[in-house]
């Protein structure tokens, strides 16, 4: 085991597919000499040279397109939008090309294609640069979604969504970035849990947390705090957005009947509302209270200086839990909903 | 026009006006182009026969597709009447390796190509999105979200590059699309990274209802020398120009010189498809005067003077058409729709367990209609 940054997982799980398939290349903007501005490609072009790992023109429709080209000729290429909030402009390439191509020629086509997107906010970062856009590619057919929570699991799923012959976009929660942890880095793909399945990142009894990326370190620690109460969370790190593995979701909510689903993503037709109807269309009969959703309020991303109350902190967290928990539980405010409509629209 | 070298003396704001190369006039007669002409010399009797073959059986197809549409056996159908010559023209010109990234107008290339006679009709009919196997023809699924394919195009020829191979990719799309972002970063990236693609911009004047000066106040291919890739504006009703310019793009290209733009001026003479009314926009003079202009008959006026076509060689071309449109019709009449739950088929490559949920349901619920 080695100690590394999420980044540099990462960069360790490029490494290896550059050197493991000739197929394989990088494209991206200034992921070259720079090393990508998060420096997840630091060193990569100088090792494996710049017909591998290509520094493209500003264009993130063209980097897409053309990685889709490449994937034609039997590449596979591995892109990186340099931020969330710049992906939009190859969102036509991503939703009609990547992920219509194998459905519209009937399987004859293949696009092994890694979409690398360094995701969501908390960093202080200015407008466009802290964005969550992941509920877009949830809901288009033909694209995996994934999101690491940790280093371990960065480079496992990196080197699985390269090996996929499915297009898969890969969020990296940038605010993570720097954390460490410990990486097995020759672990074998094949004895690695497939790419699909959640974790249960910590046991519990009493409520279930359901989330992902970066909230799954504010949940655990939502999770520690409540212990000190006496609490039992248990804590889903769903891994993978799409498909979502409801398999390991509902079995911790039939065993807890309390289920909170966080993340930093606004809350309307997000992925926690998807999450929030299958819970109740197959465990209906086991919820003890209405599901609770912890979200990024339906706002644009707000000023850095306001982004502490945008992102669930451990504090939303519980105070959803004292929800589910029901009347009898502490909570330091009213349970009663707030009369917002007023019958207005 | 050649755009080699400046592009300062067009005339600016009129870009249908604008010179363009030929070397057959609209009569048929030959005429020498210094450009062009190096780039046919060698086109014998048989290949010149082959081409106009090819242009005649594209048009017959055609109007068995508008035919097929109108007897409720296509839901749709883009007609390619009076663009057969850079459609069959340009494809004449590629080799077995190289790999076409068409609109959904081209009928021709796909001819070309070696399409089957379903191939042509089965997407058309709603029975599949493409019907062709890519690989069979070295043709990607037609594009209809315009000018996406430019892209694809160009990373084709980037991947073809690291192979070290001398096949091109040749992205064929209208002069509509040339206002799309997707056909303008592909000229960037084709340009920065010197990949052996060819543009074929098939400027027939019209995208739907809106005219070329609508896109473009400067003859388009005008354009490509801005992205450092140069590019002919030609005759696109001539059949020899279009071979000539195809030959001289696949030849920079094989060359190691990167990308090549061709605007083939040309004219759509049906609707923008079957579902359009092009006589709300446009003047039946405009449609009759590109008529004298015809692709066909030029080619046909050209190999009967020079005595390659006589009436019985026209007669067999003409019962090969009719061949091929009874085939097409059969093929259209005789498919079969699929089964429902294989809709749920190669969304993806690999299982994926919420799709796969969808599918157990549906195909139970249908099957309670089956007690």
């Amino acid at each position: 085991m080695t100690a590394l940054t999420l980044g540099a997982a990462i960069n360790a799980g490029l490494s290896k597919a550059l050197e493991s398939d000739e197929r394989v290349l990088l494209m991206g903007e200034d992921i070259g000499k720079l090393g990508g501005v998060f420096r997840v490609t630091d060193g990569l072009q100088q090792r494996f040279g710049a017909q591998r790992v290509v520094d493209t023109p500003l264009a993130e429709a063209g980097i897409v397109g053309t990685a889709v080209g490449l994937a034609l000729r039997g590449y596979r290429p591995v892109v990186e939008i340099q931020f969330d909030g710049f992906v939009y402009p190859a969102f036509d390439q991503i939703v009609c090309q990547v992920a219509k191509l194998s459905y519209r020629s009937n399987g004859r086509i293949r696009m092994p294609l890694v979409i690398r997107i360094p995701w969501a906010g908390g960093v202080g970062a200015a407008e466009h640069h802290s964005e969550s856009p992941e509920a877009y590619f949830v809901h288009t057919a033909g694209l995996r979604v994934v999101a690491a929570s940790n280093p371990q699991d960065a480079y496992v799923m990196l080197r699985q969504a390269v090996a996929s012959d499915d297009p898969v976009i890969f969020f990296e929660p940038k605010r993570l970035y720097h954390s460490k942890g410990e990486v097995d880095l020759d672990a074998d793909l094949a004895d690695a849990p497939p790419m699909h399945l959640a974790r249960v990142a910590r046991e519990g009894t009493d409520a279930t947390i359901v989330t992902y990326g970066a909230q799954v370190r504010t949940a655990l620690d939502a999770a520690l705090a409540a212990e000190d109460e006496g609490l039992s969370l248990e804590v889903i790190d769903l891994r993978s957005l799409s498909p979502i593995d409801m398999n390991t979701v509902a079995a911790s909510v039939r065993k807890t009947g309390r289920v909170v689903v966080t993340h930093e993503a606004a809350r309307q037709a997000g992925v926690g509302a998807e999450l929030v109807a299958s819970i109740t269309e197959q465990c209906f009969e086991y919820l003890e209270a209405p599901p609770q959703r912890v979200t990024g309020h339906d706002i644009p991303y707000p000023p850095s200086k306001l982004e502490k109350h945008h992102v669930p902190d451990l504090d939303r967290i519980l105070y959803a839990v004292d929800r589910v928990r029901g009347p009898g539980a502490h909570s330091p405010v009213s349970h009663e909903p707030a009369a917002v409509d007023g019958g207005v629209r | 026009m050649t755009y080699t070298q400046t592009h300062d003396s067009i005339a600016a704001g009129v870009p249908d006006k604008g010179e363009m190369l030929r070397v057959l006039e609209p009569d048929g007669s030959r005429v020498p182009d210094a450009t062009l002409d190096p780039w046919i010399t060698d086109l014998s009797p048989h290949e010149l026969r082959a081409l106009h073959r090819d242009m005649v059986l594209t048009r017959r197809l055609d109007a068995e597709g508008v035919a097929l549409q109108r007897q409720g056996q296509l839901a749709l159908w883009a007609p390619c009447r009076g663009q057969e010559a850079v459609q069959v023209g340009t494809a004449h010109a590629l080799a077995p390796g190289d790999f076409v990234f068409p609109s959904y107008r081209e009928h021709g290339v796909l001819l070309g190509r070696g399409a089957q006679p379903a191939d042509y009709v089965l997407a058309w009919r709603g029975e599949e999105h493409s019907a062709y196997d890519h690989r069979t023809i070295n043709a990607a699924p037609p594009q209809i979200i315009i000018g996406a394919q430019s892209l694809h195009a160009t990373g084709w020829a980037m991947g073809a590059q690291r192979d070290g191979s001398i096949d091109v990719a040749v992205a064929y799309y209208g002069d509509g699309a040339t206002s799309q972002g997707d056909v303008n970063e592909a000229m960037v990236f084709a340009s920065s990274f010197r990949a052996p693609v060819v543009f074929v911009c098939s400027n027939n004047q019209w995208a739907i209802s809106e005219p070329v000066t609508v896109q473009a106040k400067y003859p388009i291919a005008g354009r490509a020398p801005g992205f450092g890739i140069p590019s002919l504006r030609i005759d696109g009703n001539d059949a020899l120009a279009c071979v000539a310019a195809m030959r001289w793009a696949l030849d920079r290209a094989r060359r190691g010189e990167g990308p090549s733009f061709i605007e083939a001026v040309t004219y759509r003479m049906g609707p923008h498809t079957t579902s359009d009314d092009p006589t709300r926009y446009r003047d039946s003079a405009e449609v009759d005067a590109w008529a004298e202009r015809d692709p066909i008959a030029r080619l046909e006026a050209y190999l009967r003077a020079e005595g390659m076509l006589d009436d019985s060689g026209m007669a067999e071309v003409a019962r090969a058409a009719d061949g091929l449109a009874a085939e097409v019709r059969a093929a259209c009449i005789d498919a079969t729709t699929r089964a429902p739950e294989t809709m749920f088929d190669h969304v993806y490559a690999e299982p994926h367990g919420g799709l796969e949920r969808q599918r157990a349901e549906y195909v139970a619920y249908l099957a309670g209609f089956e007690k």
